[in-house]
């Protein structure tokens, strides 16, 4: 049969010109290359806020802001690291790498994929300018619980726009990414033998469709109750403000899962690569994926455990909280199991797949501390919550990004990053990342409020310690821009082979380096030692531990 | 399921999302600043929409143009199921968030309230001597005294007319797979379109009627919060939802789908009977109890 006439007349082998080019994209290559500029512009504005805030943090007393301002600062570093950074990069990753791991020529919906970009630059305008309004961005944290939010001035209506905007986002990603694995794959490719960060992509992208939409109803309420007189927050017509943190957390919990569940997945693929052994228990660490997914959706009220709730509700979502430690052991056991008895390397993806690990498993720990709630009457809205979310989201899902793009991005530019600039990067990163956060555990368990721009001078040390690992931490990472702009993207550093990790699989590591503009336009054979499933060497059981 | 070989339809590059970010982005920025009162008129909203609107139109007429010519395989055919499967499913979780919203304040905040549980202290402190009832505009009596809609009146009848316009876009529907007369096909739809514009001529002469004589109104606590906006964007959906029947009629009067290929006719479909259903919750739940 005739392939090429079934596709469009103006398909071609390469991209046009100029910024048209990018703007009419409909390539899963150049959009996951736009979503991942687009994070890292994103994260350098989230970071210069961080900046901020530890500035004012070093020392008791007001040194540079206004307290109204270290407000906004802390309210726009969230949003802007949550639905700018940390989601557009996982959704960069997931635009690059599921086509090609699931053995198709693009995702399902190209144009829906360059709508759903395009939108982000727009809603972060939106976002980003209210820093220069009337009553400045807004403040009452990320959380926009009311009756403060209310308060805000001229950005409230901006900071709800860009919320739906976002979430139009995230919705049209989230169907275009389910619809491209249930409906797109090889031939071959049954579900379980699907790459693992396809599968957490899957789950992530379920808990989108599921929330997104209800944290767009909660704020519309907002915006209905600031201008057009109704009460869903306001005790004195019926309402409660209490309300709206149910239905945010609603969202919000399965959201951090949204930030999580795809780190699952790359250090899922990093870590067998350089153990050069399959990964231990990929059907349990799918079912771990979903548990966690299930779970999502009744824990939330762990976040409001000192709002007041009839006592039952507050062992429920303790116990159920508590719960989530089991599938997610499961999944930590499972990636040392898989390292047990490989053939180890330490290259830098690997360093920051185990940094992950470790790291990820402290934020863990004091997650299940704050689970318990009679001891979360303590440490609510201290700075041991933001030690512990800040765990979870910088070494851990942060992390994982940093180690997909150097695991990935000979794949996607076919030149090798320098090998002891990646090194010099982890080890600064992961040590200054503790100087940065763990100190904020000690402040928090002896009373140091979070989002506060002033403290007792008995916080002093542990701040000063923290906003020195905040500045090094930031600055470390130029070595990294450094690593993959010069040496990556312009292509000053080795050429990569098309396998590029000698214990690699995968689709992906089957076409060139660089993959060329349009891959498997016709849907590869998928060889069983591509696949990461324990599923392929049901009939070679020899294979376990074998060097590729 | 996944074994369609090379025939995948990959669009050309094209600015149509671009352009109608662009819209949606000057409309939302003219609502906030109307909503600021800073007095930039109505201007960018209405550029706005219209630049949405019509780029929404490009971009759906791109669709019909690349499937009427035959481009899209089977495998496609999937891609759009599965997609309008997911979206609609969204689409109810933004109700949900609504409906719950609705059961919250009626289980918990008023229970609360009125002093049952750990409310004991709010109530006699704030609002002593309020008692839980339904409908309710609160311990303030936000919008002063109010009285709701019967259902059993045009609601009831609202409800038979949804119900049966999606019996006569289901007859609509045999008759494009077995092949039937276009014209009677087009009959069921355009009976089917009617109902819709019905539904929605009574539904606005009932919030006339809530804001004139009944004084119920968004503003009469949480009970008009709660009414006036699951039943406003449930009226919002049939408007949508109507214009999409419309659409696919005056497609199908033009000789597009086919017996065993007609997604834009049943994607419209399960979107209607989306629709259909979420009313029958809102009937029973804000109507009836």
């Amino acid at each position: 049969m005739s392939h090429a006439a079934t596709h469009d007349e103006h398909h071609d082998h390469g991209p046009e010109a100029g910024i048209m080019r990018w703007i009419k994209t409909t390539n899963h290559k150049d959009l996951g290359t736009l979503y991942l500029w687009f994070s890292m512009i994103m994260f350098f504005i989230g970071g210069l806020m961080s900046l901020v805030i530890r500035a004012e943090l070093f020392e008791p007393g007001l040194q540079f802001v206004q307290p109204e301002f270290f407000n906004q600062m802390t309210t726009m570093h969230a949003l802007v690291m949550i639905f700018g950074g940390v989601m557009p990069a996982f959704v960069g990753l997931a635009n690059w790498m599921i086509p090609m791991m699931v053995g198709c020529s693009d995702l399902a919906l190209p144009r829906v994929n360059n709508w759903g970009f395009w939108i982000l630059p727009f809603a972060f305008g939106l976002l980003l300018s209210t820093l220069f309004m009337d009553g400045g961005a807004p403040a009452a944290g990320w959380t926009m619980y009311p009756p403060l939010v209310l308060q805000t001035g001229d950005a409230f209506p901006f900071l709800i726009f860009a919320i739906h905007l976002m979430g139009i986002s995230s919705i049209t990603g989230a169907i275009n990414v389910i619809v491209t694995i249930l409906n797109m794959r090889a031939p071959q490719m049954t579900l379980l033998k699907m790459p693992l960060f396809v599968w957490s992509w899957l789950i992530t992208a379920y808990l989108l469709l599921a929330v997104m939409p209800v944290l767009a109803g909660a704020v519309t309420m907002l915006l209905t109750d600031k201008y057009f007189g109704t009460s869903f927050f306001t005790a004195a017509g019926g309402g409660d403000p209490v309300m709206f943190q149910h239905i945010f957390w609603f969202f919000g919990h399965p959201e951090v899962y949204i930030l999580i569940l795809p780190a699952f997945g790359i250090v899922s693929t990093i870590i067998p690569t350089f153990a050069r052994k399959r990964l231990f228990g990929y059907d349990s660490m799918v079912y771990a994926m979903a548990s966690i997914a299930f779970l999502s959706f009744i824990v939330w009220a762990h976040h409001m455990f000192t709002v007041g709730m009839p006592l039952a509700a507050e062992l429920f979502f303790m116990f159920a909280t508590m719960l989530i430690a089991v599938p997610t052991g499961v999944k930590v056991f499972n990636w040392i199991a898989t390292m047990w008895r490989g053939s180890m390397t330490f290259e830098t993806p690997m360093l920051f797949a185990l940094g992950f690990v470790f790291l990820f498993t402290i934020g863990g720990f004091s997650g299940l501390m704050l689970a318990i709630a009679p001891v979360d009457f303590q440490y609510h809205d201290s700075y041991f919550v933001v030690a512990h979310f800040h765990y979870v989201l910088v070494p851990g899902a942060v992390f994982s990004i940093i180690a997909a793009i150097y695991y990935w991005i000979p794949k996607w530019t076919g030149h090798m990053y320098n090998e002891r600039l990646g090194q010099i990067h982890f080890w600064l990163s992961a040590i200054f990342i503790n100087v940065t956060f763990f100190p904020q555990h000690f402040a928090g368990l002896a009373g140091m409020p979070r989002r506060i721009p002033d403290y007792a001078t008995q916080f002093t040390d542990w701040n000063v310690i923290s906003s020195v690992g905040a500045f090094v931490y930031f600055v470390v990472q130029f070595v990294w821009a450094y690593n993959m702009i010069v040496n990556c993207i312009m292509k000053k550093g080795e050429p990569a082979t098309s396998r590029v990790w000698e214990g690699a699989h995968g689709l992906e590591w089957t076409v060139p380096s660089p993959a060329p503009y349009h891959t498997f336009e016709e849907p590869p054979v998928l060889d069983e030692s591509e696949v990461q499933g324990a599923h392929a060497d049901e009939h070679q059981h020899e294979v376990q531990g074998k060097p590729a | 399921m996944a074994s369609q070989s090379g025939s995948y339809f990959v669009p050309a590059p094209t600015a149509w999302p671009f352009y109608l970010t662009v819209g949606l982005a000057v409309m939302l920025y003219g609502v906030a600043e109307y909503l600021n009162g800073n007095g930039v008129g109505s201007a960018p909203i209405v550029i706005g929409a219209a630049i949405a609107i019509y780029f929404i139109f490009v971009w759906y007429r791109g669709i019909i143009q690349e499937s009427e010519s035959g481009k899209y395989s089977a495998q496609v055919d999937r891609t759009y199921r599965w997609g309008m499967s997911w979206f609609i499913f969204s689409e109810v979780m933004f109700f949900a968030a609504f409906f719950g919203a609705l059961f919250y304040a009626r289980a918990l905040s008023l229970e609360w309230l009125s002093g049952s549980g750990d409310g004991v202290l709010t109530n006699a402190y704030l609002w002593a001597g309020f008692e839980k009832e339904w409908p309710s505009n609160g311990p303030a009596a936000m919008g002063g005294d109010f009285e709701i809609i019967p259902p059993w009146g045009v609601p009831f009848l609202n409800t038979l007319i949804l119900l049966t316009s999606g019996v006569t876009l289901t007859f609509a529907h045999h008759g494009l797979r077995e092949g039937a007369p276009r014209g009677r096909v087009v009959a069921w739809m355009w009976a089917t379109v009617a109902l819709g514009c019905i539904f929605l001529f009574f539904q606005a002469e009932e919030y006339v009627l809530a804001y004139q004589e009944l004084n119920l109104t968004l503003e009469s606590g949480i009970y008009g919060s709660t009414f006036f906006m699951l039943t406003g964007f449930h009226g919002m959906h049939v408007t949508l939802g109507t214009l999409m029947l419309l659409i696919i009629t005056l497609r199908l009067m033009k000789g597009h789908f086919k017996p065993d290929s007609h997604f834009g006719f049943e994607g419209v479909a399960w979107y209607w009977h989306f629709v259909d259903v979420v009313w029958l919750g809102l009937f029973v739940f804000v109507y009836i109890l």
